[in-house]
């Protein structure tokens, strides 16, 4: 049986990790590779790179980070953040990422999906959504582009279908309502959007507690549950979040 | 020495150390007279079955691969690695026509059948997500490859294809369907659909056991 994953997600900047707390507030939490070799050693199923500095043209420390990733890694990673063409994913994927997360380009052009699908296959392909619920009605959600401080006007449930058309293999799902939050993931939006497309779904924004994973998945619906700063900061392991997880019977890989 | 066969699709570094990391010596090549002198053949898993099975044809690749397969060589095929040892692949396929069969790519053909896509219901009409991607378990028939792993034991899987349940099959692996997660041709040819190289610990334990077989 298919396992659900949970993935630290680690935010990359200048070839260190960083979390932002709602995206402002920095803090320095060390090598990448090296927390990511721990989280393998904790069972985590996949990690992933966001490199929060990528908005500029010069991305070759996270290229260097990728190549050194492939050698040292024996977890599968994602990177994201900032890719604009096929090219840019293109150069990642070759320096050994197994996935990139396209954000703000898909929006801006979503045919960048069906590209890189077709260049790398769906199994490479993140479509990662920022949401913010819609004031005055409960099912609706906003897509926002630019780290969250930029609204584009669109449904986040309708986008998620069209960016599994186009090619998407998986839909990472932040709830920019919830992240930085602590209070756990926006359920309601994860089953949503869950249900909505027939590819995997990662919930993103608001772990604080053990509970919050295992609320992600059965509540949430997700197929895959991702934190930063409570596994960064020793606040829980991956394997204890996992061992509650399988108590909660949730099918997960220990 | 171990050829990790390059058909320019992707990295395949992670193979490469992999292999390096539990006492192999590997070497990435794209060189069909290096594969044929090799002790182990590895055909990693990156790209499309079509662009994969063309590429390896034009660098004349194919040829060699079969042949050391046919001399008896350890080999593992992963991922679309293993798609390739099957007659055809349907990712790629081309529609001519209603009443026609579809024109579908040609892989190296050592074992019989089509790799198909992954149905998205099981018999009894649950929906799954496909890609099939993440950790799932499998069920084996012992065997050298599977020296020291439990029955059960997970692997990272990452794919939309999976190849035909022949007399070929060692291991199963359930999604919406349950289909070969490894096969082995003669005695150690071998294909597995996930990724050793990213299997943590269970994975390295079989890349060992694969650099075992081709020291043996």
């Amino acid at each position: 049986m298919l396992t659900k994953r949970v993935i630290p997600c680690m935010d990359v900047k200048d070839g260190r990790v960083v979390k932002g707390v709602n995206f402002v507030n920095l803090r320095d939490a060390g090598d990448p590779i090296e927390l990511a070799q721990r989280y393998d050693e904790q069972k985590a199923d996949e990690v992933i790179f966001l490199d929060i500095t990528a908005t500029s043209d010069d991305r070759a420390t996270t290229i260097e980070l990728a190549s050194r990733a492939s050698e040292e890694l024996h977890l599968p990673y994602c990177v994201g953040g900032g890719f604009r063409t096929v090219a840019d994913m293109r150069r990642m994927i070759a320096a050994g990422a197994d996935k990139v997360s396209v954000n703000s380009a898909a929006i801006a052009n979503p045919e960048l999906l069906t590209l890189a699908a077709a260049a790398f296959g769906t199994q490479a392909v993140v479509c990662a959504i920022d949401a913010k619920a819609v004031a005055g009605n409960p099912n609706k959600w906003e897509v926002y582009v630019a780290g969250g401080r930029k609204a584009t006007g669109i449904d986040a449930v309708e986008w998620a279908v069209e960016a599994a058309r186009r090619g998407a293999g998986e839909i990472l799902l932040t709830s920019m309502d919830r992240d930085g939050s602590r209070d756990g993931f926006d359920c309601h939006l994860t089953r949503t959007i869950a249900r909505a497309v027939d590819i995997p779904v990662i919930a993103s924004g608001g772990v604080g507690s053990i509970e919050h994973f295992a609320e992600g998945v059965l509540e949430g619906e997700a197929d895959a549950v991702l934190a930063a700063s409570v596994f960064h900061f020793g606040e829980l392991t991956v394997r204890e979040v996992k061992e509650y997880m399988r108590a909660q019977g949730i099918p997960v890989r220990l | 020495m171990i050829a990790v066969v390059d058909y320019h699709k992707g990295n395949l570094k992670s193979v490469e150390r992999g292999l390096v990391g539990v006492g192999g010596n590997a070497l990435i090549t794209d060189d069909p007279a290096v594969i044929a002198r090799a002790d182990g053949v590895v055909l990693p898993g990156v790209g499309a079955f079509a662009d994969a099975a063309a590429t390896m044809r034009e660098l004349g690749q194919d040829v060699v691969v079969r042949d050391a397969i046919a001399r008896g060589v350890p080999f593992l095929g992963i991922c679309l690695g293993m798609h390739l040892m099957f007659e055809e692949g349907e990712e790629g396929e081309v529609v001519t026509g209603e009443d026609e069969d579809p024109l579908r790519p040609q892989g190296l053909a050592v074992l019989p059948g089509v790799v198909a896509r992954l149905p998205r219901l099981d018999v009894a009409g649950n929906a799954y997500k496909i890609p099939h991607v993440g950790w799932n378990s499998i069920e084996f028939s012992e065997g050298p490859l599977f020296d020291g792993i439990s029955q059960g034991e997970f692997f990272y899987f990452t794919h939309s294809f999976a190849a035909p349940d022949t007399p070929a099959t060692i291991a199963t692996t359930t999604h919406s369907v349950t289909f070969p997660s490894a096969v082995c041709y003669g005695e150690r040819a071998f294909g597995v659909q996930f990724h050793p190289e990213k299997s943590s610990d269970a994975g390295a334990r079989m890349l060992r056991n694969f650099v075992r077989i081709v020291g043996a």
